[in-house]
């Protein structure tokens, strides 16, 4: 053995080929990743692109009308924004109650067996596609819950859509809030028992605090959810053509999702002109409310993971 | 008036009494509240799914009872209640899933495995986390809107407008980020020890991660793909906006594929949109019935997922 024998750096960078390979391998997966930004800058260029020819296309007033009936040139963005507010906050007031209930039950009270086939048939519930959802809205709840409740009989309504929503999210809320919840570390919750605290302030009093921010950014992404959701509206709510503005939840209305809906399938002959370039802006609209949403929950999220 | 309601006798010695103070001697009733109230919040939840199931399988089942399951699966879509079927429907669905699956399914996997694997930690990596969980974030709909400017107009020549090739492009870039995202989790729980076992040997970055990281993050990473797939499926507004609405695959019989492929189309869940819609109580029934076979299709992809992740679960 000599001293030529000792293995050079140049030995260990391997055979040319091998590192060529190596970088065209490691670019091709950078590709892969990149598209993430070449997907969000084609959203919003084409996006913007329709939005500015819609506006140039209408007077800036009939943004302002009250009502949305792009046949007749009224496009009242309140019309359609208070309809996505109404079901939004109607569909939180079912899935926070609901969700975080669940939640609390299956990560402080469930023993592990009832945990184990609980969970599952949650997950069932998430799997359900959102036009099963609307179909139900429309054929169920309102007939047996809206109507009696509101006093009337209109088949569509936003409170009947607004449910259905609730119970899309539900799922949502519980699982992300039970992940955040189960994560707590054990100590904290030992700690509160030593003391001599229930099992009811050990869950309200430790491991909810515990977990706020994880409860916060499910709840943030439930409301994001329910801002965006397009088929339960489009088939519960009841804005064919057009709506007036209205927040009674009784009352057939109209979202930004369904009105994009609407115009889509254009049974109406409106495909083509100014009113084909407004769905671009509600879409727009859509994108950006729905990113800060999303910005704020991520910001919460870390918080969460900085906790333990 | 406590006294009445929990007669407690007077404590004999010094032992019982912080006995008596540990146990507690009343029935915290708040605390049973409680419980049955988040009890009844995850009952009602899951009561919910039953009450559904059970509600749309007893509106379908005069369909199921007077016609032939096979024949309404195959039947081309009518207006007349009596024939009308879910074949082009479920052939729409079942290509779309294929375009998914070779358009989403590697990108997103590649993509996670640069940001895993490759990326060092710095802003650009960061952004592009960012916009990947953005993404995941936006609804639905929007990514409909891409795919009119996109595919629809821009690529017009190339897909040929509202055509089945449109839709699935649109629906395999609404899945990406989620692949990327629960592709990225399993990557991540596999331990650094395995790929260092890998390096000591001498072996590339991407040997490393074709023979160690990726046979150990599979299955998590097919169940995350599988389980994505399954909400492809059901996905409906989307394909809305590309033109899934204007009916089944409506070309001569000897057309080839790149015609049929660029075509008219439809898919099971806006075939279920638009039945939704008719107000004749016969659509009623095959609304139900079309609910039926997209849950169990739905509930079928979710269980293989399910078997696949019981089945090569590793705990490190």
């Amino acid at each position: 053995m000599s001293a030529n024998d000792r293995v050079t750096l140049e030995e260990l960078k391997g055979s040319a080929a091998r590192r060529r390979r190596e970088r065209i391998i490691r670019s091709a997966f950078f590709v892969s990743a990149a598209l993430a930004i070449v997907i969000s800058v084609a959203i919003v260029l084409s996006l913007l692109g329709d939005t500015i020819t819609f506006l140039q296309g209408i007077q800036l007033v009939d943004l302002l009308a009250d009502a949305w009936q792009p046949r007749s040139g009224d496009y009242g963005l309140a019309t359609i924004i208070s309809g996505t507010l109404v079901i939004a906050v109607i569909a939180m007031v079912v899935a926070t109650p609901l969700g975080l209930g669940a939640a609390i039950y299956l990560s402080e009270y469930a023993s592990p067996r009832a945990r184990a086939w609980l969970k599952p048939i949650l997950e069932i519930l998430a799997t359900i596609p959102s036009v099963v959802l609307g179909f139900f809205a429309l054929t169920v709840l309102s007939p047996a819950l809206v109507q009696p409740l509101c006093g009337n009989s209109l088949p569509f309504t936003l409170a009947s859509a607004g449910i259905a929503v609730g119970i899309l999210v539900t799922p949502l809320v519980a699982s992300i809030s039970e992940d955040a919840m189960y994560a707590v570390p054990a100590n904290l919750r030992e700690a509160s028992y030593g003391l001599g605290a229930t099992r009811r302030t050990t869950s309200l009093r430790v491991v909810v605090p515990a977990a706020i921010s994880g409860i916060v950014a499910s709840l943030i992404v439930a409301f994001s959810r329910a801002i965006g959701e397009t088929m339960i509206v489009a088939i519960a709510a009841g804005g064919v053509g057009g709506a007036v503005f209205s927040i009674n939840p009784c009352l057939p209305g109209q979202t930004m999702t369904g009105a994009m809906t609407v115009i889509a399938i254009g049974s109406d002959a409106v495909g083509g002109g100014v009113a084909f370039n407004s769905l671009f802006f509600i879409g727009l609209l859509l994108f950006f409310m729905t990113m800060i949403l999303n910005l704020v929950s991520e910001h919460f999220v870390r918080r969460m993971r900085k906790g333990y | 008036m406590g006294a009445q309601t929990r007669p407690v006798p007077p404590p004999q010695s010094a032992t019982e009494a912080v006995e008596q103070a540990i146990m507690g001697h009343k029935r915290d009733w708040r605390s049973t509240l409680f419980e049955l109230a988040l009890l009844l919040a995850l009952l009602i939840a899951l009561g919910v799914l039953v009450w559904l199931i059970t509600d749309i399988f007893i509106k379908a089942l005069p369909v199921f009872q007077e016609r032939n399951l096979v024949e309404f699966l195959t039947n081309p879509m009518s207006s007349n209640p009596r024939r009308a079927g879910i074949g082009q429907a479920l052939w729409g669905s079942i290509v779309l899933m294929i375009f998914v699956a070779i358009l989403a399914i590697p990108i997103g996997i590649a993509a996670a495995v640069y940001l895993e694997e490759y990326a060092s930690d710095n802003r650009l990596t960061r952004l592009i986390n960012t916009t990947v969980r953005n993404l995941a974030g936006v609804p639905a709909v929007v990514y409909g809107l891409l795919g009119i400017a996109v595919f629809v107009v821009f690529l017009r020549d190339w897909t040929g407008g509202q055509s089945i090739i449109s839709g699935g492009f649109t629906l395999a870039i609404v899945v990406l980020p989620i692949v990327i995202i629960t592709s990225a989790e399993s990557l991540r729980a596999v331990p650094s020890s395995i790929r260092e076992a890998g390096f000591g040997v001498g072996a590339t970055k991407w040997e490393v991660i074709r023979s160690h990281v990726i046979p150990y993050a599979l299955p998590g990473i097919l169940t995350g793909t599988i389980l994505t797939i399954g909400r492809a499926f059901g996905e409906t507004a989307p394909l809305l906006l590309v033109g899934a609405v204007t009916g089944g695959f409506a070309v001569a019989a000897n057309a080839s594929i790149t015609e049929r492929l660029q075509g008219p189309y439809t898919a099971l869940p806006t075939v279920i949109f638009s039945w939704s819609r008719q107000p004749r109580a016969e659509f009623r029934e095959l609304t139900a019935a079309a609910i039926i076979v997209l849950i169990a299709l739905v509930l079928i992809i979710n269980a293989i997922a399910i078997i696949l992740r019981n089945r090569y679960a590793r705990k490190w």
